[in-house]
């Protein structure tokens, strides 16, 4: 059965707006695990159902290591170093710790009345241009930013240089290598600083950990700090607040469910989460080191396996009503920020984030529309996050 | 003592634990994820700097490690 399975092509259709093409539900019930060929890179096996898809994330016998060197299926062409998801434990166990000390639910909950702050700034200054306004130009951006340069301890007058390479970083634009090179150049000057006046910031911790314990090579300080933080940091909260707030527009009764009963709003992210995907196509494939079954069939030794995180966060054997947003749910153990070794390291502070910028919307425009209607919201495409890049909105 | 009779408690906060996971991959041979929420394969283990290391990483800070002889709180650091 296995080698007459259809070689389907992968990434399926791009969905509109919020959506998920329907392909993932129907291999969920009939080809769990389906093979699929990507733009570049090897055939590999897909898997669609939740309980595989854990298995796939948690399992020690499915290694990240053992991707590197591989012809990896993949979107684009060349392959770059992976830092710290291109790692197994225990050498991933190293990296994780230290940059997961800063990012405890503790440690983000003591950032979260910056957090609010920084995010009534912005939309002061929004208000204050008048509506209609672009809510990912005007808060959705530079909020995240923000907050991850007081993370880093990134100081004051440096900022505004500091949003232009993290936009530049996460555009398409044709300067990116230019930016990457003038940031990675940045964050060594704020590293050496650091190395004659330790600081208490994420940043000074690394640099500490680097010259005391050892713990940290050059690259891997520079990679974690400089485009790890960022690029995870920004991208993924600037993308899913647009999203959210498109799918609270386009769900009046979502809407009006999170007014009436704002102690809702964190298990509003949770279900938000769930339902929106940040990329709705598999990435990272886990290259079995050996045979192992996953849902009745065997996947050699040596063959890679993608997962799909959406496909996990709508199957029926764990949630009910899968494909209906329900802020109300008791459980939901969704999966949106991976599971096992490699769940989000950000988890807390993406959520402290979204929870306060929900808060800061609802509190801010009690009036919130679409100020054109579709025309006024337009979508990234060919990123490796998918969300408006401009959403348009009146008060 | 000898280290020979070490032995460290592992116990999970199971209201606080969200199931990341991040710490049944940090230490396979101590801690499992079961019904979605961590759970240490049995309640003493011997010294391994895994389930440090997966106290240490929960973002949650729900996973105690102990010294089973004296109760001294090996992790998570404060």
């Amino acid at each position: 059965m296995t080698i007459d399975q259809e070689i389907r092509k992968y990434p399926f259709s791009e969905a509109p707006g919020i959506d998920i093409d329907p392909v993932y539900g129907l291999l969920r019930s009939t080809e769990p695990l389906a093979r699929v060929q990507l733009p570049y890179g090897e055939v590999s096996w897909l898997a669609t159902r939740y309980e595989d898809v854990k298995t796939v994330l948690t399992d020690p016998r499915f290694s990240r290591a053992a991707a590197q060197g591989k012809d990896q299926p993949r979107t684009r062409e060349e392959m770059t170093y992976e830092g710290i998801i291109g790692l197994d434990p225990p050498d991933h166990t190293r990296l994780r710790k230290l940059a997961g000390k800063a990012l405890t639910a503790r440690r983000v909950n003591e950032m979260r009345e910056g957090a609010q702050r920084i995010a009534n700034e912005y939309v002061d200054e929004m208000i204050a241009k008048g509506s209609p306004g672009d809510l990912v130009e005007l808060f959705a951006l530079p909020y995240p930013i923000t907050v991850i340069c007081e993370l880093l301890g990134v100081p004051f007058e440096d900022r505004a240089q500091f949003r232009i390479w993290t936009e530049g970083l996460t555009s398409t634009s044709e300067q990116l290598m230019v930016y990457a090179e003038q940031l990675f150049g940045y964050m060594g000057k704020l590293v050496a600083q650091r190395r004659e006046q330790p600081t208490d910031d994420l940043l000074g911790a690394l640099v500490k950990a680097r010259d005391e314990g050892d713990r940290l090579t050059e690259q891997e300080l520079l990679s974690i700090a400089g485009v790890g933080l960022l690029l995870t940091g920004v991208e993924t909260v600037s993308t899913h607040i647009p999203n959210f707030v498109y799918a609270l527009l386009t769900n009046p009764e979502l809407m009006a469910q999170l007014r009436a009963d704002r102690s809702l709003v964190p298990a509003a992210v949770e279900e938000l989460l769930r339902m929106i995907p940040l990329n709705p196509a598999a990435m990272f494939p886990r290259y079995a080191v050996e045979d192992i079954e996953l849902s009745g069939i065997t996947v050699r030794a040596g063959e890679p396996v993608l997962v799909s995180l959406p496909g996990a966060n709508r199957d029926p054997e764990i949630f009910d009503n899968p494909e209906t947003f329900d802020f109300t749910r008791e459980q939901n153990p969704h999966v949106a920020f991976g599971h096992g070794p490699h769940h989000c390291l950000g988890a807390q502070l993406a959520r402290m984030e979204l929870q306060v910028a929900l808060h800061t919307v609802l509190d801010r425009f009690p009036e919130l529309s679409l100020a054109d209607g579709d025309a006024g919201v337009s979508w990234k495409s060919g990123q490796l996050v998918r969300g408006p890049n401009k959403l348009l909105v009146a008060w | 003592m000898t280290t020979v009779d070490t032995r460290w408690t592992v116990t999970v906060d199971r209201d606080a634990c969200i199931g990341t996971g991040v710490c049944a991959g940090a230490a396979p041979r101590q801690i499992e994820i079961r019904a979605g929420k961590a759970s240490a394969l049995a309640p003493e283990t011997a010294p391994d700097e895994a389930v440090i290391d997966a106290a240490d990483m929960c973002p949650m800070s729900a996973i105690t490690v102990r010294d089973a002889a004296s109760g001294a709180l090996l992790a998570p650091e404060e």
